[in-house]
């Protein structure tokens, strides 16, 4: 499949092959589909909303609702200030939406529309609201676009009235609605009150009711994202995806974060619920507690078929961070980790992690490709793959064992229900792994090492 | 029509077939109205979608990353050789690009590869953003064919300069730049213009012209290469399968190459026959012709039996269609019409009006004729007229499913050849197995 990929490795500063990240915007419409009665809105031409709703679409296997400004040769001569004026009149009118939330594209950024002023110059109906956010194309990725549109949601509409709710803002990055609401479920457990932001479960993940709801029954409401500003704390998960709605809620309503990593693996996800337990002084339920137990047990039992295991990691930052380190848990060698999006701060996060598990050899990169993972593991090979849907073509060529984690999946089914994050993702993982390694074992064992018990 | 879930400046795109009132006053082949949740995209995934299967070729996407990632690997179309065109390859501007321009950036990309590589033929797609900067892409496409003896070719496909068949245009364009210069030997066979070879489906077609004795000398663009490109101003005749996105070129090549052209269809048993027949009389080849005939009754008869057994199934229900062009939807409705179900719903993306004209003439009373639909417009008309199932593309998949309505892909992302006469079996199956499905009968089950 990928035959052309050259071992030696070559000095490339232009030309990107197969990307491990795609563009601001799908980030920006992923985060505002997780706001109850929400329509995403794209100002530049018809494309890229076509394309970021085709992207969700094909990971989530559900609909993704959003509007376009559609720019002629006219918009980008003489700005798109009209289309988005007839755009807002004809989605209040037509799709009729609580809120559109506005993301520009590469083509706005640059002509230079003022989306601020242009919004002022709207119609906004009563109750209604319309927030932007600036997604350029050409800086970072769709993770900076996502965690653009979390500050915008909050920038925009977060008031302080000096009256706690005594809530706590969860920004649980971008992640699936299964991981969503698995954190919802340990906060519940650990008593904590909280709203979430986005929270795209019960949107991305509605159920099959018979009907097709523009707006169904998930999402952050507007109220609840107004109220962020009477929050005694943030807990932002992800630096790559959180940690500016963290600080924009404490810049804007003097509400604290506490940036957490995100809760994959046995220590973040002690660390995701030891914050919570700081908050509500709650004692950690017994459920919780014999899930761990049971995670622990797990990889006991598999410890012999996952030690020393070498294994790939690709995808989004905050994820990838979170799977480095329960794999390394796990007594694996992440051998390469890889991001697309660009950020020293991940290769110093992910060499901390090498160096607390006395891991040599090991390699990391931001703002790389999937090529260049490819070349080296052309030059080194590793014993499993753990990315998204575009690593298939890698797992293909070097025979290697493949399970997807993370974004984009577009080519199985299921995965956006099911958590990575917490003890309950934990185990998931362990099995997923395990399962690869297995199976791999049984199609490799010679007639006579074939075993029926392992 | 009225109403309420239509936005006002889209109901000169809708109609409605009654008795007495023509429907050529629909409004086609127009911009999408602004703030519509439209099913389109833009120029450049239309001048994608048709250059991508040329399987060789280098594709640089020259613009931020995301036109490039959400393009690769977009048509799930074979290759019986290259994989090359199976990767995603891009400038990836970044913001210093965006303001000191991206000449030196597409320049040194190029250059990376020919390096390297050594490839003939690389496509650069100038997206958005290359417009708007003005990096001159022509110039740099030029020195680079020079300096390195190989096809550099520029794509202008700025997604704001029109729509997807706007992107058509310029990657016919793109192909006539490349196939111009070339002027091999007359000799006996067609060119198969506007057919991807999605699901192997090019592979069937061949097969059929090669059983009436027909030789295919380059195919437009399913697994084609640049040598077999090169190839097409020898044919005698252009085939043209998808007319939206190929007519543009069959023109061009009537005009500058003489090649005479004609619009098939190999959808369905009908279409796939007359087709076969037209090609060998458009050749004045009798022989061909007789071949076509015999081998047209052959399949049809094997046929009967198949159909008979799911015709009770299917025999009364009702279908829905949207699709890319006109032609695709105008086959469906004679497939659907064949297998005793009737259109009540039937849309494109980007249907010219003479393609609306045909639909009219075709469907029954009261059946919902829509341009550029929105995902609401849909949901209203196939509830309103009970539909059983949807044949559409990636985005309304979810959309019927949520509505409870089977469905089939009709796009990129058909997974078995839907074609010919091997197609009419793929189909029928895939319509039935989706509209008879148990899993329909738990929606509305109360626990």
């Amino acid at each position: 499949m990928l035959d052309y990929t050259k071992k030696e490795p070559y000095e490339r500063t232009a030309l990107r092959v197969n990307p491990a990240k795609t563009c601001q915007p799908v980030g920006a419409m992923y985060a505002a589909l997780g706001v109850h009665e929400c329509l995403p809105h794209s100002h530049g031409s018809q494309g890229c909303c076509a394309f970021h709703r085709m992207f969700l679409t094909r990971h989530f296997k559900d609909p993704a609702m959003a509007a376009s400004s559609s720019f002629t040769e006219g918009a980008s001569v003489f700005g798109g200030g009209s289309n988005l004026r007839t755009a807002a009149k004809n989605i209040f009118e037509i799709y009729n939406p609580k809120i559109i939330a506005v993301h520009t594209t590469c083509l706005s950024e640059t002509i230079g529309d003022d989306l601020n002023e242009i919004i002022k110059s709207i119609d906004i109906p009563e109750g209604k609201f319309i927030v932007h956010t600036n997604t350029p194309s050409y800086k970072g990725s769709h993770i900076t676009g996502f965690s653009n549109m979390v500050g915008s949601f909050i920038s925009y509409l977060s008031v302080k009235t000096g009256k706690s709710n005594g809530k706590t803002a969860l920004i649980p990055g971008f992640v699936n609605p299964g991981d969503m609401r698995e954190m919802k479920k340990i906060a519940r457990q650990m008593k904590v009150p909280f709203t979430m932001l986005p929270d795209t479960s019960g949107v991305m993940d509605s159920p099959m009711t018979g009907k097709f709801e523009m707006y169904p029954k998930g999402g952050t409401t507007v109220e609840e994202v107004i109220e962020l500003g009477d929050c005694d704390q943030t807990l932002a998960i992800g630096k790559f995806s959180s940690e500016w709605g963290g600080q924009t809620l404490q810049k804007k309503c003097d509400v604290p974060y506490k940036l957490l990593s995100m809760p994959i693996g046995i220590t973040q996800t002690d660390n995701f619920v030891m914050a919570l337990q700081s908050i509500s002084k709650a004692e950690v339920p017994y459920e919780l507690e014999e899930e761990r137990g049971q995670l622990v047990d797990i990889l006991i039992d598999i410890h012999p078929y996952t030690y020393n295991k070498k294994v790939a990691i690709y995808g989004d930052p905050d994820t990838v961070i979170g799977l480095t380190e329960f794999v390394l848990e796990m007594g694996m060698i992440p051998k390469y980790v890889l991001t697309g999006t660009p950020g020293e701060a991940f290769e110093n996060e992910v060499k901390g992690l090498f160096e607390k598990y006395g891991m040599k050899d090991c390699q990391v990169k931001a703002y790389g490709d999937l090529y260049e993972l490819h070349q080296w593991i052309k030059n080194e090979g590793v014993d499993l793959l753990i990315g998204g849907t575009h690593g298939k073509h890698i797992a293909r060529a070097e025979d290697i064992p493949f399970i997807r984690a993370g974004f984009p999946i577009i080519d199985r089914y299921v995965h956006s229900y099911m958590p990575l994050v917490g003890y309950k993702g934990g185990m998931r993982l362990a099995e997923l792994i395990t399962n690869a390694l297995m199976d791999r074992q049984d199609r490799d064992s010679l007639e006579e090492d074939f075993e029926m018990v392992m | 029509m009225e109403n309420a879930n239509v936005l006002e400046d889209r109901k000169e795109f809708i109609y409605e077939k009654r008795d007495g009132c023509g429907g050529n006053g629909m409004k086609c082949d127009a911009n999408s109205v602004s703030g519509s949740v439209s099913q389109r995209a833009c120029v450049y995934c239309g001048a994608r979608v048709v250059l991508n299967p040329i399987t060789d070729a280098f594709h640089i996407v020259h613009g931020p990353i995301g036109c490039a990632s959400y393009t690769w690997d977009i048509r799930g179309s074979l290759s019986s050789g290259e994989e090359l065109y199976r990767n995603s390859f891009s400038t990836d501007l970044r913001e210093p690009d965006i303001i000191f321009g991206g000449e030196k950036r597409l320049t040194l990309a190029i250059e990376e590869i020919a390096e390297k590589h050594h490839p003939k033929l690389i496509f650069v797609y100038a997206t958005c953003i290359v417009g708007v900067i003005g990096d001159d892409v022509n110039a740099v496409c030029k020195t680079m064919s020079e300096k390195y003896d190989m096809r550099v070719i520029p794509v202008k496909s700025p997604g704001f300069s029109g729509n997807k068949s706007v992107g058509y245009k310029m990657a016919c364009n793109a192909i006539m730049e490349l196939i111009a210069c070339h002027n091999p030997k007359k000799r006996k066979g067609v060119n198969i213009l506007g057919d991807f070879n999605l699901a192997g489906e090019m592979w069937i077609i061949k097969d059929y012209l090669n059983k009436i004795g027909i030789p295919v000398v380059s195919t437009f663009t399913g697994d084609s290469s640049y040598e077999t490109l090169i190839e097409a101003p020898a044919a005698q005749l252009n085939i043209v399968q998808c007319a939206g996105s190929s007519t543009y070129l069959a023109n061009r090549m009537e005009e500058e190459m003489n090649i005479p052209y004609i619009k098939v269809s190999f959808f369905g048993i009908e279409d796939t026959t007359s087709s076969l027949i037209r090609i060998a009389e458009a050749l004045g080849d009798r022989e061909a012709r007789q071949k076509a005939i015999d081998f047209t009754q052959a399949e049809t008869e094997k046929l009967q039996s198949f159909l008979k057994q799911y015709r009770r199934n299917l025999e009364g229900k009702k279908a829905a269609i949207y699709v890319g062009g006109g032609f695709k939807a105008i086959s469906l409705i004679r497939q659907f019409e064949s297998m005793g179900m009737e259109t009540v719903v039937v849309g494109t993306q980007t249907g010219k009006k003479d393609d609306y004209e045909v639909i009219e003439s075709l469907v029954g009373e009261n059946t919902v004729i829509l341009d550029d639909a929105t995902p609401a417009e849909l949901e209203k008309f196939m509830k309103e007229k009970g539909a059983d199932i949807l044949v559409g593309g990636v985005k309304e998949r979810p959309l019927a499913y949520k509505l409870g309505i089977a469905f089939c892909d009709h796009n990129h992302e058909r997974k078995h050849p839907l074609c010919g006469f091997d197609g009419v079996i793929n189909f029928t199956k895939e319509i039935n197995s989706s509209m008879n499905n148990p899993v329909w009968t738990y929606i509305q089950a109360e626990l």
